[in-house]
């Protein structure tokens, strides 16, 4: 089970189980609480960040609708620098490209710096069954790696972890693929993080390749960039000799001087700091200075398809900050996991159904997964409107349902949509409704309601009707009127 | 087909007939209205739990020698001021010739460099690894940074150094953007400094004034 | 009588369709509160749905002919006004764009007209009409639910409490984490219904935390969901729209006394749910 999220019950099955995870539930609630008071205070700091919203979205349209010639942009630019570039239109070819290069440095094991994009491709489980050890070196991905888990936030991936869960898969998994965490170890997190400095070092130390992400990529000058906080990242992106970057097409930044705005906006969206602990930048190689066998592999994976969606598309101008999960009440008492995939949160129920698609259970409920209270859009830093997101993604499921045997839900809305056509047969089914409510009093009255309103209403203790309609009074008291 | 010409094939046609969104009409590189960029720049380095020192020109090596402590090994890079170590007594200093292995680096205890830029706003030192600042292990495998900084290498905030930053990269130069100590908050959300990098980071500020050379 | 807020002023009121049909004390409240101001109220009859239970389910479609409805009955006024948040937001945040979806750019054109005369009761009270002392009497414990389309949609951020702290008699006090979403989220409510009601419960226990008597908000539909968990708790605060709030004057409670019932406002919802 550990890393993959095929054949994922639908969300809201998901769900149901998650929200009687107490302990997860506390996890969750608490982590969530935390992050989102430090952004609301470092965002507070800065005098324009509606400006700087603005700015990073509207860079990023530019990015996306001009994306043909940044990629080729990118892939000169990084081929002058000395790197070598790959194209990889899917998963599969990602890590079949991969692989074949970590193969031709003759070793078998790779040191990770936490990347979406990877764990997007699974490529952990790729180079596994290559024989190809890959160790995640990030505290977070290190946890639920060696929790055999999967991981639940973008920024946390072990937020649905404590202390003592955490300990305890230290004590039981750490020694056996390395360096074993102290005899006596509590679950203070400074001794935890200790035993994880201890237990990657001689990783680090030994690792002859790396794989990384890349926040962005700069179109002009070849430029990737890595933002982190622990120095694992460092470590990785430095100490092998040969250093392998998976970097989504919607990576691509046009110009050096565009770091200026994402350097602001994403570490105060996403840990909620003024500037994250380490960010590292690289173009190629450089002589005596870190890896000399640089190579970029430029991932699709869907992609291309939330491209050509001219509403949806908007969606690749994330950042993958996180920020939406923590401000979403849905995420806060569901978790990661309900989502089916690396993205959890809103911008996975945003994102997942378009670089998937929908044809699975899981994509197809993603939309659904949320209240559309608008929090997420808030605080996205590229302006994502994510809840009119969700509502075109749910649009699209509905459409590509239509045409075979109409599900009860599609007749009921096609009933009502009837019945709201005209306003007299509107107000004949709230004669229904008035006579329910008049002659039968109690809550059974409630599957009375016309149209929609008895749909809405089987799921709650819905008040029963009122004896009179606002029209029904309208009419006798200020009928004279109109 | 190759795959190149398969995503850029599709990327073509998913953009047929879209509204290309031209480039914002940004003014990069603004400096900031930061009034006191010293003050803030010590204290946001500070809230980062780093250490920060303020030094005039001529204590800067006392301090430099106080900042190692009993550090018995001392890493630094080939074209770090040699007057910034002339008041160390008894610890080894290695010079990186750039053959120093990361074991090597890891027998070291600490790290002297300079630093490219200060970002006062978020408390940031930008290593662009010219030859004072040295190849980017040095300052990542030992314990302890010690990193000198000038005030006049200081900026209000971001954008400033970005702008600073494209000479690095244009000599093709990699950067290390360093906010306090490595940390985590992978646990609990709870702020754990030191992780993999160094441990500790030991900011010198030197003043401006007479008697500090740039060796750059 | 010339000097009244509202005088000369035509406002057609949005009852929608929730509210016509299952609480219609509250659009009877808006009427109420808008004539005490001078305004001359008038109800289309025309008018239905907003569309938005179809707009927000995926049902583009299924939305158009409403949204081309809702032009029709109210583009010929200078103001309309509506008591949901919800509703309001839906006409003027989403009527366009499923106008344009659906290949009507005209009637996208037509729509963006009229939704830029739409408002929420407390935007019509405080932007078209210029007052916060609608002259109400609420001698009540009370708290204020801002819903999230009110909030995040419409941006009213303190509208209805300035309107609610010029109300006489009342005891406003803060509802913690008052800004996040109650659970109910329309259809979200059946289809994730597990997820909405630890929302709400979680809603439900803040407002229990205020020992108010009374919740306030400007969305029945956010109320029912709340009210519902409130009541199955026993926890003896009742919900009710902003407007009812505003229309409740002295003499309804003086009245009120003298029956020994509860006043207007509140008699209306409290009665009913009495039968269930």
């Amino acid at each position: 089970m550990s890393g993959t999220f095929l054949g994922m019950p639908s969300f809201q099955a998901a769900a149901k189980e998650a929200l009687g995870n107490a302990q997860q539930r506390r996890n969750l609630e608490h982590a969530t609480r935390t992050i989102r008071g430090k952004r609301a205070q470092v965002v507070a700091e800065l005098d324009d960040w509606e400006g700087l919203r603005r700015t990073a979205a509207a860079i990023k349209d530019n990015v996306l609708t001009h994306l043909d010639s940044y990629l080729l942009q990118l892939e000169e630019s990084l081929t002058r620098a000395g790197a070598t570039v790959h194209w990889a239109s899917d998963a599969e070819e990602a890590n079949r490209i991969i692989t074949g290069l970590v193969r031709a440095t003759g070793t078998d094991e790779v040191v990770k710096v936490k990347s979406m994009a990877t764990q997007e491709i699974g490529l952990n489980e790729a180079l596994e069954e290559a024989g190809i050890r890959a160790w995640e070196t990030d505290l977070a991905e290190l946890i639920v790696q060696l929790g055999h888990d999967r991981p639940s936030h973008i920024l946390v991936p072990a937020v649905h972890r404590n202390r003592a869960e955490i300990r305890e898969i230290f004590l039981r998994e750490m020694g056996q693929v390395g360096a074993p965490p102290p005899a006596v170890l509590t679950s203070d997190p400074r001794e935890l993080a200790e035993a994880a400095r201890v237990h990657l070092r001689e990783k680090f130390l030994r690792a002859r390749v790396a794989v990384s992400g890349a926040n962005f990529a700069v179109a002009d000058t070849g430029t990737l960039v890595v933002v982190e906080s622990e120095g694992n990242g460092r470590m990785c992106l430095t100490l092998p000799e040969t250093l392998i970057s998976v970097v989504g097409i919607e990576k691509v930044v046009p110009r050096l001087e565009d770091l200026e705005v994402f350097l602001q906006l994403l570490p105060r969206s996403s840990t909620g700091e003024r500037m994250n602990p380490y960010t590292s930048t690289w173009t190629g190689v450089t002589p005596g200075d870190g890896p000399q066998d640089v190579h970029v592999v430029l991932l699709d994976n869907g992609r291309t398809d939330a491209l050509a969606d001219s509403v949806g598309r908007q969606a690749l101008r994330c950042i993958r900050c996180s920020a939406c999960l923590n401000v979403c009440p849905v995420y806060q008492r569901v978790g990661g996991h309900a989502y089916g995939s690396v993205y959890p949160g809103p911008i996975g129920a945003i994102l997942n159904p378009q670089l998937r698609g929908t044809t699975s259970e899981v994509d197809q409920s993603l939309p659904y997964a949320s209240s559309l209270c608008g929090a997420c859009g808030d605080v996205c830093p590229v302006g994502i409107e994510i809840p009119d997101l969700i509502v075109h993604l749910r649009t699209r499921v509905v459409d590509e349902h239509r045409g075979g045997v109409p599900s009860g839900e599609q007749l009921a809305m096609k009933g009502a949509a009837w019945l709201f056509a005209d306003h007299r047969r509107w107000e004949k089914a709230q004669k229904g409704a008035e006579l329910g409510g008049r002659v039968l009093g109690g809550k059974d009255t409630i599957g009375r309601l016309p149209g929609p309103l008895a749909a809405w209403s089987d799921a709650r203790d819905a008040p029963t009707p009122p004896a009179e309609t606002f029209r029904t009074w309208w009419k006798r008291e200020k009928g004279g009127r109109r | 087909m190759s795959s190149r010409a398969a995503i850029l094939g599709r990327v073509s046609a998913a953009l047929a007939g879209a509204d290309r969104v031209p480039p914002p009409r940004q003014e990069y590189g603004a400096p900031a209205a930061v009034p006191d960029v010293v003050g803030l720049f010590v204290e946001r380095v500070e809230d980062y739990r780093a250490v920060v020192e303020q030094v005039a020109p001529q204590e800067l090596a006392a301090a430099v020698a106080r900042a190692l402590g009993g550090t018995d090994r001392v890493v630094v890079p080939p074209g770090l001021e040699g007057a910034w170590l002339s008041a160390l007594d008894g610890a080894e200093v290695l010079v990186d010739d750039g053959d120093l292995s990361p074991d090597d680096l890891d027998r070291c205890g600490a790290v002297v460099t300079a630093a490219a830029v200060g970002i006062a706003t978020t408390g940031t030192i930008v290593l662009d690894h010219r030859p004072d600042q040295g190849r980017r292990a040095l300052s990542l495998v030992p314990d302890l940074h010690v990193c000198v900084v000038r005030e006049s290498q200081l900026v209000g905030d971001v954008p400033e150094s970005v702008t600073l930053l494209r000479a690095a990269v244009d000599a093709g130069r990699p950067s290390t953007w360093i906010s306090g100590p490595s940390a985590t908050s992978d646990i609990e959300l709870e702020r754990v400094e030191g992780v993999h990098g160094p441990r500790t980071l030991h900011v010198l500020l030197v003043r401006d004034g007479d008697g500090l050379q740039s060796p750059a | 009588m010339t000097s009244l807020p509202g005088s000369g002023l035509r406002v057609a009121l949005f009852a929608t369709c929730f509210n016509d049909t299952m609480w219609p004390e509250t659009p009877r409240a808006v009427v109420t509160v808008l004539e005490r101001l001078g305004v001359s109220v008038d109800f289309p009859l025309e008018q239905t749905c907003c569309g938005q239970m179809f707009t927000n389910t995926g049902y583009a479609r299924e939305a158009l002919p409403l949204v081309e409805r809702f032009a029709d009955v109210f583009e010929e006024y200078d103001a309309v006004v509506a008591p949901s948040g919800s509703c309001v937001g839906s006409v003027r945040h989403q009527h366009a764009g499923v106008a344009r979806g659906c290949g009507r750019p005209a009637l996208a054109d037509r729509a963006t007209a009229a939704a830029g005369k739409v408002y929420e009761l407390s935007e019509l009270l405080i932007d078209v009409l210029g007052v916060t002392d609608v002259g109400a009497t609420f001698p009540h414990r009370v708290t204020y639910h801002p819903t999230c389309h009110s909030l995040r949609m419409l941006r009213v951020a303190d509208k209805p409490l300035r309107l609610l702290r010029e109300v006489r008699g009342i005891e406003l006090v803060d509802l913690p984490e008052a800004e996040e979403c109650c659970g109910f989220g329309g259809t979200f409510a059946m289809k994730n219904s597990d997820t909405s009601v630890a929302m709400g419960a979680d809603k439900a226990q803040h407002v229990r935390e205020t020992r108010a008597e009374v919740l306030v908000a400007g969305d029945n539909s956010c109320l029912a969901h709340i009210g519902g968990l409130l009541t199955r708790q026993r926890s003896g605060t009742r919900v009710m729209h902003l407007a009812e709030v505003l229309a409740s004057t002295e003499r309804d409670f003086a009245a009120a006394n003298e029956l020994g019932g509860p006043p207007y406002a509140a008699g209306a919802r409290d009665g009913r749910e009495a039968t269930a």
